[in-house]
């Protein structure tokens, strides 16, 4: 209790961030990213500008890091970032918010944007994702696995099926035959982990990263069956003003887009998200 | 005074553009909500089962919201236009209290909601331990939400009018030997009804509105806690046009609620 006492004012700025969906400046508070190992000239021409990232909430650590790490090559380039559920901010994109690089959890969602002719080439996936039960710290719920879901003393958080990490997991519970007994559906996968970390959620589905991100806070329930969920992530840069019937006349930056796309996908990028325990695309 | 009016009026042209540029400010992005909605397939889409669920929760909620309110609120009120003789420090202090939840992110009166009612907050870890009640994630969450953020309107409403109304009626009833339970029934409120009714309404308004108290402290679980506000807001990620139709619902329901302000009764909220 004494612990958790003390986490709650650090949870509850977690809590106020997430939520809101806060735009993030390129102010890589998270994890320090691996010692900039500058083996090539690969990159000697400096980028300018603003990079606006539109990214799924489940990427918001990683994405902080590589920012980072991408800052570093490019100091003079401005990262924005808006994280939040993919669903979301694919209806934003689609109603014409300025944005260069879009990261998804899943193809769906990723889909709205393609289908809007908004992207430019093909998305790429570049890490995949699996749902783990996390608990609080200490399990009160005494929580074992998927069946735990169904009783309705326990106080249950999923995300909104709209939401890729939601649809994953409508996808695990028919797998495994089990019918929720659901407290309430989260806007996004960050909101579930933060009502988690507070204790005010006996269990939820998260992804592995989040129970990882999430430190002593929260604890991680394997699942059986967790090959079945497995979340996929595209990323894409949008199309830019210069593109002849273009739609989107925001996309500012498609040089930089493109830089960014390439480090995510560059073996640095790469070992950012294995580290927080993604998997290899 | 003739002087004074011919000043007012020759002030109007210069007036007008930065009151026409407010009030487009104010009322554009309604109109195009109403251009871009659906209306061919508002019917059907209005039509759904958890529009209608949606819907009926949000009046019972911010209708009890009210209710709770005024129980508590118009007292509150009472004692805050009494204040006057207090000392500064606490007078002021008071005022600050009621008045900063109108400016604070509702959000974070949600994360406080939870810091204080959750399973692990001050008084919600007791509330678990001894009466095995918990709040988050019910319609009663809702409820609370919803007050957090709306009483203010009522008492700041009603506040208004007992400052405007003439306490000298009330010291005339007084003198003539009514007691003090008659004054407040037969002169006091009577008086500040207009008030009451103008912040009851508000009330009632801001509290259908609500949207980041609730789906912090209280969730979003359709039939429970997702108000129409929620639902509109997850509609928007899939379904715009629906998200559209349950906006135009809200903003009908408002609209309707706030015509029926009267004038004379705006008065009383400034003060």
């Amino acid at each position: 209790m004494g612990a958790g006492v003390k986490k709650r004012p650090i949870a509850a700025v977690a809590l106020i961030a997430a939520i809101t969906g806060t735009v993030m400046t390129g102010c890589a508070l998270a994890a320090p990213g691996p010692a900039p190992s500058e083996t090539a000239t690969e990159n000697t021409r400096t980028l300018t500008g603003t990079l606006t990232v539109f990214a799924a909430a489940s990427l918001t650590d990683t994405f902080t890091a590589i920012a980072q790490a991408f800052n570093e090559r490019h100091p003079d380039l401005r990262l924005v970032f808006n994280f939040g559920g993919s669903s979301g901010l694919a209806t934003q994109i689609v109603e014409g918010a300025p944005v260069d690089v879009f990261a998804a959890a899943s193809g769906a969602t990723m889909a709205t944007v393609t289908d809007a002719a908004l992207a430019d080439g093909e998305p790429v996936v570049f890490v995949t994702n699996s749902l783990e039960i996390a608990v609080p710290a200490g399990n009160p719920g005494g929580v074992t696995g998927l069946a735990d879901f169904a009783k309705p003393e326990l106080v249950i958080a999923l995300c909104e099926p709209v939401v890729p990490c939601g649809a994953a997991s409508v996808t695990v519970l028919e797998r495994a035959g089990v019918v929720a007994s659901v407290d309430t559906l989260e806007q996004d996968v960050r909101a579930v982990l933060t009502k988690i970390e507070l204790g005010e959620v006996d269990a939820g589905l998260v992804y592995k990263t989040d129970v990882l991100a999430a430190g002593d806070a929260v604890e991680g329930i394997e699942l059986a069956g967790a090959a079945a969920a497995i979340g996929r992530y595209p990323i894409v840069q949008l199309v830019d003003s210069a593109n002849p019937g273009a739609t989107n006349p925001s996309a500012a930056n498609p040089a930089a887009a493109a830089a960014f796309i390439d480090f995510v996908l560059s073996p640095i990028g790469q070992q950012i998200f294995k580290d927080a325990g993604f998997g290899a695309p | 005074m003739p002087v004074l009016a011919r000043r007012r009026s020759a002030l109007a042209p210069a007036l007008w553009v930065p009151a026409g540029l407010a009030l487009a400010v104010l009322a554009l992005p309604l109109a195009a909500l109403v251009v871009r909605a659906p209306w061919a397939e508002l019917p059907t889409l209005l039509a759904q089962g958890p529009v209608a669920q949606a819907l009926m929760l949000s009046l019972g909620t911010a209708a009890l919201t009210t209710l709770v309110s005024l129980v508590l609120g118009v007292p509150l009120a009472l004692l805050l236009a009494r204040s006057a003789e207090w000392r500064a420090i606490p007078r002021r202090l008071m005022r600050a209290l009621v008045t900063v939840p109108l400016v604070l992110p509702p959000v974070v009166g949600g994360v406080a909601l939870l810091l204080l009612l959750g399973r692990r907050g001050v008084i919600g870890q007791w509330l678990d331990a001894w009466f095995g009640i918990t709040i988050p994630f019910t319609t009663t969450a809702v409820v609370l939400a919803q007050t957090f953020v709306a009483m203010p309107f009522l008492v700041l409403a009603v506040e208004g009018a007992i400052r405007a109304s003439d306490r000298r009626f009330e010291i005339a009833a007084a003198t003539l030997g009514a007691n003090r339970l008659t004054v407040f029934r037969r002169v006091t409120l009577p008086l500040i009804a207009p008030g009451i009714s103008a912040g009851a309404l508000l009330c009632f308004t801001r509290a259908l509105g609500e949207f980041g108290a609730t789906i912090t402290f209280a969730g979003s679980f359709p039939g429970v806690t997702q108000t129409l506000p929620i639902a509109t807001y997850l509609q928007l990620q899939t379904d715009p046009d629906a998200a559209i139709a349950l906006a135009l619902v809200l903003l009908a329901v408002s609209v309707i609620v706030l015509v029926s302000l009267k004038d004379r009764w705006v008065p009383g909220l400034s003060s």
